[in-house]
């Protein structure tokens, strides 16, 4: 099972995925730029992805405490989701998301 | 005027739980404490990101929420009579030629201390900056993260940004005195309290504020001076007057000055220790919880609580050199038992 990634510099990395794991846990296992400072409570909003349009529809709709806690993401478009609360399934094998800036580690914001 | 001098044995910072139970541990061995800590209370990520978030991994609690592990752990700490600077972040941190400590803050304080125990988790916490492209040449000038003297917004061009209370209350406090408000949020629901939010739309009803649905696109000004503040919205971009903008996009934590001050770090973001005193690589200097690095850490509260027993040994053979250190239980030491009050 993947999911496909692209960083905030653009670059394309395609992470091996397990079951159960949360998108964000699968990213920050990979070392990729993602802050994620409540370590996936839906507190803090640092997971924040887009996900590729195509697949938007195919995940489980926000919940209303996650939709609260986008509000304090900067950057947020139609398709933003925290990576927290997306838990992979192998019906989400190959899903795309790309990192936004607000979850870089270095200047989450 | 409040002091501004302090003199002790150890000064902590960092007031989540890690940082509380140092004063415990160090309490036990008879160290008097000051904890400064940036938020304006205790409990740092657990005040800060999860107060009424279930936790289920602390030893003999089957579940406590953030808020009460805090409050529990100033129950615990309250005999030893610790001393709180809140609101303050710790901007320097120096070892005299003595072998002693020079703390600072950015509130002009100056602690002395022999020991400093760095209890500062994820570092500290600070508002977010919204990925806007030149925003920082703003900031202090035009741009605020918390409005601190009113009277700088008065006949200003304003825009506030944000969803919750913060955004709310300060465009109901901040309307009066404006020459235009415009309150922006990227959907027309809010998270504040719904008394703040019916007066907003009032004032948006009655024609004294805008409110727009959208995000912060970009920045036109200069000298740090910002005129116009470009808006993306669902009808494309918008222009909006802007001579001051305050972004409320909440706390999110940043190392900061801990960078600064000499010490070994791992992969430039936490502090090095040793696993017999989690002390680091400036003795006197110790650094627990989420802040700390060493093979096989894990970052847990119980791993933090255990690293602060620990530090508090070396710190007291440092504080009282020649004291012999007797090994005790709170549950058979009367002694104990007399410095937590109970016997």
């Amino acid at each position: 099972m993947q999911i496909i990634v692209t960083d905030q510099d653009g670059k394309v990395h395609e992470l091996e995925a397990l079951e159960g794991w949360r998108v964000m846990e699968v990213i920050r296992d990979w070392g990729l730029n993602i802050k994620a400072e409540c370590g996936g409570a839906c507190s803090c909003a640092t997971c924040h992805v887009f996900v590729d349009p195509e697949w938007q529809g195919r995940l489980e709709p926000p919940s209303d405490e996650e939709e609260d806690r986008l509000d304090s993401a900067p950057d947020v478009g139609p398709t933003s989701r925290l990576s927290c609360q997306i838990l992979m399934t192998e019906d989400l094998d190959g899903l795309k998301v790309t990192l936004a800036q607000s979850a870089r580690q270095d200047e989450a914001a | 005027m409040s002091e501004t001098e302090f003199t002790t044995d150890v000064v902590i910072i960092g007031a989540g739980p890690v940082g509380l139970f140092a004063v415990f541990e160090l309490g036990l061995v008879d160290l008097k404490c000051h904890v400064i800590d940036i938020l304006d209370r205790p409990g740092g990520q657990c005040a800060e990101l999860y107060p009424e978030k279930p936790i289920y991994d602390i030893p003999a609690f089957p579940v406590v929420t953030g808020q009460e592990l805090t409050d529990n752990l100033m129950a615990q700490i309250a005999p030893f009579g610790a001393e709180f600077h809140y609101s303050r972040m710790v901007t320097r941190l120096e070892k005299q030629d003595d072998g002693t400590f020079v703390v600072e803050t950015d509130a002009g304080e100056t602690f002395h201390s022999k020991v400093v125990v760095i209890a500062a988790g994820g570092g500290s916490f600070q508002p977010k900056r919204p990925p806007v492209p030149g925003i920082e040449q703003y900031e202090n000038t035009s741009v605020f993260y918390a409005v601190r003297k009113m009277e700088d917004f008065r006949d200003q061009d304003v825009v506030i940004v944000g969803g919750g209370d913060s955004a709310l209350d300060w465009t109901l406090n901040l309307e009066p005195l404006v020459r235009s408000l415009t309150l922006v949020h990227r959907r027309d629901e809010f998270r504040g309290h719904a008394d703040s939010v019916n007066k907003m739309r009032a004032l948006v009803a009655d024609g004294k504020i805008n409110f727009v649905m959208g995000q912060l696109g970009r920045l036109e000004g200069e000298g740090g001076q910002l005129r116009e503040v470009f808006l993306n919205t669902a009808a494309g971009e918008m222009g909006v007057p802007a001579t001051r903008l305050l972004p409320f996009f909440g706390l999110t934590m940043k190392l900061g000055p801990v960078a600064d001050w000499g010490l070994d770090l791992h992969e430039n973001a936490l502090v090095k220790v040793d696993t017999e005193k989690f002390q680091t690589s400036v003795p006197g200097i110790f650094a627990i919880g989420d802040i700390n690095w060493y093979p096989g850490k894990l970052k847990l509260i119980l791993s933090g609580f255990h690293e602060g027993a620990l530090m508090a040994q070396a710190a007291k053979r440092i504080v009282h050199p020649d004291e012999k250190v007797i090994f005790q239980y709170t549950t058979s030491s009367t002694k104990l038992q007399k410095k937590l009050g109970v016997a």
